[in-house]
């Protein structure tokens, strides 16, 4: 298996809750698409191409002071539960990790993982690169990967058209190749039924929303993705800009959605978050969805600050930490489904004896 | 919930009949609604490129971009259709007329306003580098068929060998 300690910070500073609003927003990301001229893209590519993009790529790397440190892991030459390992970690997104029966594994697949940032090669566009941090940080988020983005680009011909901008092999990203997303927890506007409006309204400010793990992921645990649907015809401020004022606004009304449930349904709630944190602390067996449910309301209850003893990082590694590949690589094996569901719950269980032995 | 008429697939027709001043609900499964001539949308998935498809498709049926092919990769307007992502940076050249288009739907402008770029002068320009990217080319057209493009660019290397 591949050894996870040799990632700076593991690859998952942004888990530590250090961000503005880290209660209600995990994570801000942002990244960057960009292509090499004189290849095609990925997709097309022969083999061949993709080996000499990924060799032209790791020499920038190289050189470049922002990713000094930086580990480069090739993909391509990974088992398939050390590529799911990197994906629940949100550092190579499903197609890169080839999971799924839609992706096929390319040759010269691989991450480089540095300090908050990361990079994807030969992914559908040759780089992706990201930064992560903790709870809603858009401005130091986008400065960081733009700092290694200028790094690479004077080291590297990017493909760029003076009226289409850069360009990608999909025409969704082409231009700024801007993807800025904030992964937010919103159960107060999903327990008083705001929610419906709130994604309308997203909507038709050019923004859009997906699950925990991005594009084609299902929504659960009510956290979602909030991302810039357009990538042309604005610059990268003013998209951040606009970002930044909805997310906002979004964060105020869940907060607005919190004060409404206790005050209109107190004990009830009280009850329901009670409950999820009584499972996760004496539970024998957790499917995933189950966790994710659960662990959504302990949050919430911890942000209503009806459980105290509990730190926002905790419940933030347990997000990341309960999944599949995680658990197997904690036991050093694989394991059966049922395994799976036995090992996170004694995880849960475990973290929340530790670390909240005094709640109530 | 099961279809009202088949009982075997799931509803996913909601009608509400108005008949002699008595309101109905009826819950048909697709095929039974399509059987009754109730026209729905649920056939056609919600794809995020789908009115982008539609667009190109409509284009390919005037003819206008039939048979173009890119240079570069020999991607041509039905591969962009059939995968909805385009081979190489070129395509963005060879398909220009049609993409303002195209991205003017997607994005509500076909304008780039970000961060400018210049490229650095690097080896790419060098010979060795020009050599590989000829050789590509050159694979990829023989393999789409585009032997006239084919013997220009065996030229063209063997002036550089």
């Amino acid at each position: 298996m591949i050894d996870l300690s040799l990632l700076p910070d593991g690859g998952v500073a942004w888990l530590d809750a250090s961000g503005r609003h880290a209660d209600v927003v995990l994570s801000t990301r942002v990244r960057l698409a960009r292509n090499l001229e004189g290849f095609a893209f990925t997709g097309r590519a022969r083999d061949g191409e993709r080996l000499r993009v990924l060799a032209q790529v790791d020499a920038a790397v190289h050189e470049a002071p922002p990713l000094a440190g930086s580990l480069t892991v090739r993909v391509d030459q990974l088992p398939a539960i050390d590529r799911l390992l990197l994906h629940e970690r949100h550092l190579v997104s499903k197609e890169l990790a080839a999971l799924g029966e839609a992706h096929p594994l390319h040759s010269g697949a691989a991450v480089v993982v540095g300090d908050r940032v990361s990079l994807m090669i030969n992914e559908e566009d040759h780089l992706r690169l990201q930064a992560m941090s903790s709870g809603f940080a858009l401005p130091e988020t986008f400065a960081r990967v733009r700092e290694v983005e200028r790094e690479l680009g004077a080291r590297l011909p990017f493909a760029f058209h003076p009226e289409f901008g850069f360009l990608t092999a999909c025409p969704t990203n082409v231009g700024t190749g801007m993807r800025a997303s904030v992964l937010i927890h919103l159960p107060g506007l999903v327990l008083t039924k705001e929610i419906g409006k709130v994604l309308a309204g997203l909507q038709q400010m050019g923004l859009t929303h997906r699950g925990l793990y991005g594009e084609g992921s299902e929504v659960v645990g009510n956290f979602f993705q909030i991302s810039n649907q357009t990538t042309l015809g604005r610059s990268e401020e003013d998209l951040m800009d606009q970002l930044l004022r909805v997310v906002g606004h979004v964060v105020e009304r869940e907060e607005e959605a919190r004060r409404v449930l206790l005050r209109d349904a107190g004990y009830i709630i009280e009850d329901k978050l009670w409950r999820a944190f009584g499972t996760l602390r004496y539970a024998r067996s957790l499917t995933f969805e189950e966790a994710m449910n659960f662990l959504s309301g302990v949050r919430l209850a911890v942000g209503l600050k009806l459980i105290r003893g509990l730190s926002v990082y905790t419940l933030n590694k347990l997000l990341i930490f309960s999944q599949a590949a995680h658990l197997a690589y904690a036991e050093g094996r694989p394991l059966s489904e049922s395994e799976t569901c036995q090992a996170r719950a004694r995880y849960v269980r475990h973290a929340l004896e530790t670390e909240a032995g005094s709640v109530g | 919930m099961l279809c009202d008429s088949c009982h075997e697939r799931d509803a996913v027709v909601h009608l509400t009949q108005i008949e002699n001043n008595s309101v109905t609900q009826v819950h048909l499964c697709e095929r039974c609604a399509a059987e009754r001539g109730v026209e729905t949308t649920v056939a056609e998935p919600k794809h995020p490129l789908g009115d982008l498809l539609h667009a190109v498709q409509a284009q390919l049926a005037t003819g206008e971009e039939r048979g173009e092919a890119c240079t570069f990769c020999g991607c041509t307007m039905a591969d962009f259709r059939a995968t909805g992502k385009w081979g190489c940076p070129h395509c963005y050249v060879t398909f220009e007329a049609s993409l303002r288009g195209l991205l003017r739907r997607l994005h509500g402008s076909a304008q780039h306003v970000g961060e400018r770029y210049q490229p650095p002068r690097s080896e790419a320009t060098g010979r060795a580098a020009q050599l590989g990217e000829l050789r590509d080319r050159l694979r990829r057209a023989i393999e789409s068929e585009q032997f006239e493009l084919a013997a220009d660019l065996r030229d063209r290397i063997r002036v550089l060998e």
